[in-house]
Protein backbone atom coordinates (compact mmCIF):
# COMPACT_ATOMS: atom_id res chain seq x y z
CA UNK A 1 0.00 0.00 0.00
CA UNK A 2 0.60 3.40 -0.61
CA UNK A 3 2.30 5.64 2.60
CA UNK A 4 -0.30 8.43 1.61
CA UNK A 5 -2.57 8.02 4.52
CA UNK A 6 0.16 7.78 7.13
CA UNK A 7 1.96 10.29 5.63
CA UNK A 8 -0.53 12.53 5.90
CA UNK A 9 -1.50 11.59 9.54
CA UNK A 10 1.85 12.16 10.24
CA UNK A 11 2.77 15.45 8.72
CA UNK A 12 -0.81 16.48 11.08
CA UNK A 13 -0.30 15.31 14.04
CA UNK A 14 2.94 15.07 14.58
CA UNK A 15 4.33 13.50 17.77
CA UNK A 16 0.62 12.21 18.35
CA UNK A 17 1.40 9.32 15.95
CA UNK A 18 3.57 7.47 18.18
CA UNK A 19 4.78 4.68 15.25
CA UNK A 20 3.75 3.19 11.97
CA UNK A 21 4.32 0.60 10.08
CA UNK A 22 2.37 -1.50 7.42
CA UNK A 23 2.95 -4.42 7.53
CA UNK A 24 1.35 -7.19 4.89
CA UNK A 25 0.30 -4.16 3.18
CA UNK A 26 -2.01 -3.05 6.23
CA UNK A 27 -1.34 0.77 7.03
CA UNK A 28 -1.30 0.82 11.03
CA UNK A 29 -0.30 4.33 13.44
CA UNK A 30 0.01 3.56 16.75
CA UNK A 31 -1.70 7.09 18.11
CA UNK A 32 -2.05 9.12 21.26
CA UNK A 33 -5.52 8.30 22.96
CA UNK A 34 -5.84 12.07 24.20
CA UNK A 35 -5.99 12.79 20.30
CA UNK A 36 -8.21 9.90 18.76
CA UNK A 37 -11.02 12.04 18.13
CA UNK A 38 -9.31 14.48 16.68
CA UNK A 39 -7.42 12.08 14.24
CA UNK A 40 -10.53 10.20 13.71
CA UNK A 41 -12.40 13.69 12.21
CA UNK A 42 -9.38 14.21 10.30
CA UNK A 43 -9.15 11.09 8.62
CA UNK A 44 -12.90 10.99 7.76
CA UNK A 45 -12.91 15.20 6.48
CA UNK A 46 -9.34 15.17 4.93
CA UNK A 47 -9.91 15.29 1.23
CA UNK A 48 -7.86 12.15 0.07
CA UNK A 49 -8.72 9.85 2.62
CA UNK A 50 -12.30 10.35 3.12
CA UNK A 51 -12.49 7.58 5.84
CA UNK A 52 -16.42 7.38 5.59
CA UNK A 53 -16.69 3.94 6.99
CA UNK A 54 -15.49 2.77 10.50
CA UNK A 55 -15.43 -1.19 9.98
CA UNK A 56 -14.36 -2.56 13.13
CA UNK A 57 -13.34 -1.28 16.83
CA UNK A 58 -12.43 -3.69 19.36
CA UNK A 59 -10.10 -4.36 21.76
CA UNK A 60 -7.34 -5.98 23.12
CA UNK A 61 -5.91 -7.04 26.63
CA UNK A 62 -1.84 -7.14 25.98
CA UNK A 63 -1.69 -9.10 29.36
CA UNK A 64 1.00 -11.25 29.40
CA UNK A 65 2.16 -10.73 25.99
CA UNK A 66 6.09 -10.65 25.79
CA UNK A 67 6.77 -7.10 24.47
CA UNK A 68 4.24 -6.00 27.64
CA UNK A 69 5.78 -7.55 30.31
CA UNK A 70 7.19 -5.33 33.16
CA UNK A 71 4.67 -2.59 32.57
CA UNK A 72 1.59 -3.01 33.48
CA UNK A 73 0.60 0.54 32.75
CA UNK A 74 -1.65 1.16 29.44
CA UNK A 75 -2.65 -2.39 29.14
CA UNK A 76 -5.84 -2.59 26.70
CA UNK A 77 -5.35 -1.59 23.58
CA UNK A 78 -8.47 0.10 21.61
CA UNK A 79 -8.19 -0.71 17.55
CA UNK A 80 -9.70 0.44 15.11
CA UNK A 81 -10.30 -0.35 11.57
CA UNK A 82 -11.40 2.72 8.80
CA UNK A 83 -11.99 2.83 5.33
CA UNK A 84 -12.24 4.50 2.36
CA UNK A 85 -15.41 3.81 0.06
CA UNK A 86 -13.92 6.59 -2.24
CA UNK A 87 -10.44 5.50 -2.52
CA UNK A 88 -10.80 2.08 -1.15
CA UNK A 89 -7.91 3.22 1.32
CA UNK A 90 -7.76 0.99 4.50
CA UNK A 91 -6.24 1.82 8.14
CA UNK A 92 -5.83 1.08 10.97
CA UNK A 93 -5.25 2.72 14.55
CA UNK A 94 -4.11 1.05 18.03
CA UNK A 95 -4.15 3.25 20.96
CA UNK A 96 -3.31 1.95 24.04
CA UNK A 97 -5.82 3.22 26.61
CA UNK A 98 -5.18 5.47 29.88
CA UNK A 99 -5.71 2.83 33.02
CA UNK A 100 -6.12 5.48 34.96
CA UNK A 101 -4.36 5.24 38.58
CA UNK A 102 -4.92 1.94 39.81
CA UNK A 103 -4.71 0.57 36.66
CA UNK A 104 -8.10 -1.15 36.43
CA UNK A 105 -10.33 1.68 34.87
CA UNK A 106 -9.34 2.22 31.44
CA UNK A 107 -11.23 5.10 29.77
CA UNK A 108 -10.70 6.51 26.10
CA UNK A 109 -12.60 9.18 24.15
CA UNK A 110 -16.06 8.07 22.09
CA UNK A 111 -15.96 8.34 18.76
CA UNK A 112 -19.56 8.11 18.54
CA UNK A 113 -19.19 11.98 17.49
CA UNK A 114 -17.55 10.81 14.69
CA UNK A 115 -19.34 7.74 13.58
CA UNK A 116 -22.74 6.74 15.22
CA UNK A 117 -22.09 3.42 14.22
CA UNK A 118 -19.49 3.35 16.71
CA UNK A 119 -22.03 3.15 19.22
CA UNK A 120 -22.46 -0.05 19.62
CA UNK A 121 -18.65 -1.44 19.04
CA UNK A 122 -17.80 0.78 22.15
CA UNK A 123 -20.70 -0.79 23.77
CA UNK A 124 -19.39 -3.89 23.26
CA UNK A 125 -15.71 -3.16 24.21
CA UNK A 126 -17.67 -1.77 27.45
CA UNK A 127 -18.96 -4.99 27.88
CA UNK A 128 -16.39 -7.27 27.52
CA UNK A 129 -13.21 -5.28 28.25
CA UNK A 130 -14.34 -2.49 30.85
CA UNK A 131 -12.81 0.44 28.70
CA UNK A 132 -14.87 3.52 29.56
CA UNK A 133 -16.15 5.53 26.60
CA UNK A 134 -16.08 8.98 27.47
CA UNK A 135 -18.66 10.63 26.17
CA UNK A 136 -20.48 8.31 24.76
CA UNK A 137 -24.25 8.07 24.84
CA UNK A 138 -25.35 5.22 25.97
CA UNK A 139 -23.01 2.44 27.73
CA UNK A 140 -24.56 -0.10 28.72
CA UNK A 141 -23.63 -3.93 28.28
CA UNK A 142 -24.83 -4.82 25.23
CA UNK A 143 -24.20 -9.55 25.44
CA UNK A 144 -23.83 -9.89 28.69
CA UNK A 145 -26.80 -9.44 31.01
CA UNK A 146 -26.66 -6.39 33.71
CA UNK A 147 -26.06 -9.16 36.58
CA UNK A 148 -22.96 -9.80 35.10
CA UNK A 149 -20.41 -9.00 37.28
CA UNK A 150 -16.89 -8.26 35.37
CA UNK A 151 -15.72 -8.29 32.20
CA UNK A 152 -15.17 -11.78 30.57
CA UNK A 153 -12.74 -11.10 27.95
CA UNK A 154 -10.51 -9.70 30.18
CA UNK A 155 -7.57 -12.21 30.29
CA UNK A 156 -7.46 -12.46 34.28
CA UNK A 157 -11.29 -13.75 34.30
CA UNK A 158 -11.14 -17.40 35.06
CA UNK A 159 -12.10 -19.26 32.23
CA UNK A 160 -14.61 -21.40 33.18
CA UNK A 161 -16.51 -18.95 36.28
CA UNK A 162 -20.13 -18.61 35.51
CA UNK A 163 -22.48 -16.36 36.94
CA UNK A 164 -25.64 -18.22 36.32
CA UNK A 165 -29.41 -16.45 36.48
CA UNK A 166 -31.30 -19.60 37.24
CA UNK A 167 -31.31 -23.13 38.27
CA UNK A 168 -33.37 -25.79 38.39
CA UNK A 169 -34.95 -26.08 41.88
CA UNK A 170 -33.85 -29.79 42.70
CA UNK A 171 -35.91 -31.21 45.38
CA UNK B 1 -59.61 -52.10 44.24
CA UNK B 2 -61.26 -52.52 41.07
CA UNK B 3 -61.32 -48.85 41.00
CA UNK B 4 -57.54 -48.79 40.90
CA UNK B 5 -57.82 -51.42 37.43
CA UNK B 6 -59.98 -49.07 35.65
CA UNK B 7 -57.78 -46.17 36.80
CA UNK B 8 -54.63 -47.94 35.35
CA UNK B 9 -55.76 -49.08 32.61
CA UNK B 10 -57.59 -45.10 31.78
CA UNK B 11 -53.98 -44.10 32.33
CA UNK B 12 -52.53 -46.82 30.59
CA UNK B 13 -54.76 -45.98 27.04
CA UNK B 14 -54.30 -41.91 27.86
CA UNK B 15 -50.98 -42.25 27.31
CA UNK B 16 -51.16 -44.92 24.68
CA UNK B 17 -52.67 -41.77 22.95
CA UNK B 18 -49.84 -39.28 23.85
CA UNK B 19 -47.18 -41.17 23.14
CA UNK B 20 -48.51 -40.89 19.41
CA UNK B 21 -49.48 -37.18 19.30
CA UNK B 22 -47.12 -35.55 20.43
CA UNK B 23 -47.25 -32.11 19.82
CA UNK B 24 -43.85 -30.22 19.46
CA UNK B 25 -42.15 -26.77 20.50
CA UNK B 26 -38.80 -26.78 18.91
CA UNK B 27 -36.96 -23.76 20.77
CA UNK B 28 -34.18 -23.81 18.26
CA UNK B 29 -31.12 -21.66 19.19
CA UNK B 30 -28.51 -23.03 16.90
CA UNK B 31 -26.73 -25.03 13.97
CA UNK B 32 -29.14 -28.18 15.09
CA UNK B 33 -32.19 -26.29 13.79
CA UNK B 34 -30.47 -27.41 10.06
CA UNK B 35 -30.47 -31.22 11.58
CA UNK B 36 -34.27 -30.68 12.63
CA UNK B 37 -35.34 -29.27 9.71
CA UNK B 38 -33.76 -32.48 7.81
CA UNK B 39 -35.73 -34.64 10.63
CA UNK B 40 -39.07 -33.39 9.79
CA UNK B 41 -38.18 -33.35 6.06
CA UNK B 42 -40.13 -35.99 4.34
CA UNK B 43 -36.78 -37.98 4.00
CA UNK B 44 -36.54 -39.19 7.97
CA UNK B 45 -40.31 -37.82 8.30
CA UNK B 46 -40.71 -37.92 12.20
CA UNK B 47 -44.39 -37.56 11.13
CA UNK B 48 -44.45 -41.56 11.05
CA UNK B 49 -44.06 -41.27 14.54
CA UNK B 50 -47.17 -38.66 15.41
CA UNK B 51 -44.43 -35.84 16.31
CA UNK B 52 -44.97 -34.16 13.04
CA UNK B 53 -46.68 -31.18 14.39
CA UNK B 54 -44.31 -28.13 15.70
CA UNK B 55 -46.75 -26.05 17.88
CA UNK B 56 -44.87 -22.33 18.13
CA UNK B 57 -46.83 -21.26 21.57
CA UNK B 58 -45.70 -23.66 24.46
CA UNK B 59 -49.25 -23.75 25.29
CA UNK B 60 -50.49 -25.98 22.87
CA UNK B 61 -47.67 -27.94 23.37
CA UNK B 62 -46.37 -30.77 25.47
CA UNK B 63 -42.91 -31.80 23.87
CA UNK B 64 -40.21 -28.99 24.20
CA UNK B 65 -36.99 -29.86 22.18
CA UNK B 66 -34.12 -27.87 23.32
CA UNK B 67 -32.55 -27.22 19.96
CA UNK B 68 -28.94 -25.79 20.25
CA UNK B 69 -26.69 -23.80 22.94
CA UNK B 70 -28.20 -22.74 25.89
CA UNK B 71 -26.80 -19.68 27.06
CA UNK B 72 -27.04 -18.04 30.82
CA UNK B 73 -28.49 -15.12 29.39
CA UNK B 74 -31.61 -17.64 27.72
CA UNK B 75 -32.02 -19.26 31.28
CA UNK B 76 -35.13 -17.45 32.54
CA UNK B 77 -36.43 -17.52 28.59
CA UNK B 78 -36.34 -21.27 28.20
CA UNK B 79 -37.11 -21.43 32.06
CA UNK B 80 -40.60 -19.26 31.23
CA UNK B 81 -41.19 -21.31 27.89
CA UNK B 82 -40.97 -24.81 30.36
CA UNK B 83 -43.62 -23.31 33.03
CA UNK B 84 -45.82 -22.03 30.31
CA UNK B 85 -46.66 -25.59 28.85
CA UNK B 86 -49.60 -26.98 30.15
CA UNK B 87 -49.30 -30.66 32.07
CA UNK B 88 -48.29 -33.27 30.95
CA UNK B 89 -45.09 -32.16 28.96
CA UNK B 90 -41.78 -33.63 28.49
CA UNK B 91 -38.20 -32.32 27.09
CA UNK B 92 -35.87 -33.49 24.86
CA UNK B 93 -32.36 -32.37 25.04
CA UNK B 94 -31.31 -31.85 21.07
CA UNK B 95 -27.13 -31.99 20.37
CA UNK B 96 -24.49 -31.92 23.06
CA UNK B 97 -24.77 -28.46 23.72
CA UNK B 98 -28.20 -28.68 24.69
CA UNK B 99 -27.36 -32.03 26.59
CA UNK B 100 -24.45 -30.36 28.43
CA UNK B 101 -22.99 -27.41 26.78
CA UNK B 102 -20.64 -28.93 24.21
CA UNK B 103 -17.54 -27.94 23.90
CA UNK B 104 -18.56 -23.95 25.29
CA UNK B 105 -16.90 -24.79 28.50
CA UNK B 106 -16.74 -20.96 28.99
CA UNK B 107 -18.40 -17.81 30.86
CA UNK B 108 -21.39 -17.29 28.55
CA UNK B 109 -22.87 -20.90 28.04
CA UNK B 110 -24.74 -22.81 30.36
CA UNK B 111 -23.65 -26.76 30.85
CA UNK B 112 -26.95 -28.06 29.46
CA UNK B 113 -30.75 -27.07 29.21
CA UNK B 114 -31.21 -29.28 32.74
CA UNK B 115 -29.16 -26.66 34.54
CA UNK B 116 -32.68 -24.95 34.59
CA UNK B 117 -35.74 -28.21 33.56
CA UNK B 118 -35.96 -31.40 33.81
CA UNK B 119 -34.66 -33.55 30.50
CA UNK B 120 -36.30 -36.55 29.85
CA UNK B 121 -34.11 -38.03 26.50
CA UNK B 122 -30.59 -36.71 26.25
CA UNK B 123 -29.25 -36.76 22.46
CA UNK B 124 -25.70 -36.23 21.70
CA UNK B 125 -24.36 -35.73 18.49
CA UNK B 126 -22.85 -32.28 16.86
CA UNK B 127 -25.55 -32.48 15.60
CA UNK B 128 -26.99 -35.59 15.69
CA UNK B 129 -28.08 -37.74 12.83
CA UNK B 130 -31.76 -37.93 12.16
CA UNK B 131 -31.40 -41.57 12.86
CA UNK B 132 -30.66 -40.54 16.54
CA UNK B 133 -33.13 -38.07 16.94
CA UNK B 134 -35.42 -40.86 15.66
CA UNK B 135 -34.29 -43.46 18.58
CA UNK B 136 -34.38 -40.91 21.23
CA UNK B 137 -38.11 -39.90 20.45
CA UNK B 138 -39.17 -43.69 20.33
CA UNK B 139 -36.93 -43.81 23.35
CA UNK B 140 -39.28 -40.86 25.05
CA UNK B 141 -42.24 -42.71 23.41
CA UNK B 142 -41.65 -45.46 25.71
CA UNK B 143 -40.95 -43.98 28.63
CA UNK B 144 -44.48 -42.08 28.23
CA UNK B 145 -45.98 -45.22 27.86
CA UNK B 146 -44.02 -46.89 31.18
CA UNK B 147 -44.45 -43.53 33.06
CA UNK B 148 -40.66 -43.40 34.04
CA UNK B 149 -38.94 -40.27 34.96
CA UNK B 150 -39.14 -37.54 37.11
CA UNK B 151 -42.83 -39.35 38.39
CA UNK B 152 -42.81 -37.40 42.18
CA UNK B 153 -42.70 -33.78 40.07
CA UNK B 154 -45.39 -35.12 37.22
CA UNK B 155 -47.44 -36.20 40.14
CA UNK B 156 -47.14 -32.74 42.12
CA UNK B 157 -47.47 -30.57 39.31
CA UNK B 158 -50.61 -32.19 37.96
CA UNK B 159 -52.35 -32.28 41.21
CA UNK B 160 -51.01 -28.29 41.38
CA UNK B 161 -52.72 -27.61 38.47
CA UNK B 162 -55.68 -29.63 39.28
CA UNK B 163 -56.29 -27.87 42.46
CA UNK B 164 -55.31 -24.38 40.83
CA UNK B 165 -58.14 -24.90 38.05
CA UNK B 166 -60.61 -25.97 41.02
CA UNK B 167 -59.83 -22.71 42.36
CA UNK B 168 -58.18 -23.90 45.63
CA UNK B 169 -54.86 -22.31 45.08
CA UNK B 170 -54.10 -18.75 44.07
CA UNK B 171 -53.05 -18.87 40.08
CA UNK B 172 -49.59 -17.60 40.06
CA UNK B 173 -49.28 -13.82 37.52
Amino acid sequence: MSALVLGKLKERFGDAIRATHDLAGDDTAIVDPAQIVAICTFLRDEPGLEMAQMIDLTCVDTIGLPEKSGSPAERYWVVYHLRSIATGRRVRLKAAVDDGPSGENPEIDSITSVWKGANWFEREAWDMFGVKFRGHPDLRRILMYDEFIGHPMRKDYPKEKRQPLVRRDFT
Amino acid sequence: MALEFYSTKLQDALNWARKYSLFSYPFVTACCGMEFMALSAPKYDVARFGAEFPRFSPRQADLLIVVGTITEKQGPILRRIWEQMCEPKWVMAFGVCASTGGFYQNYSAMPGCDQVIPVDVYIPGCPPRPEQVLDGLTMLQQKIADRTGFVPQRERREHDATRAAKGKLPVLP
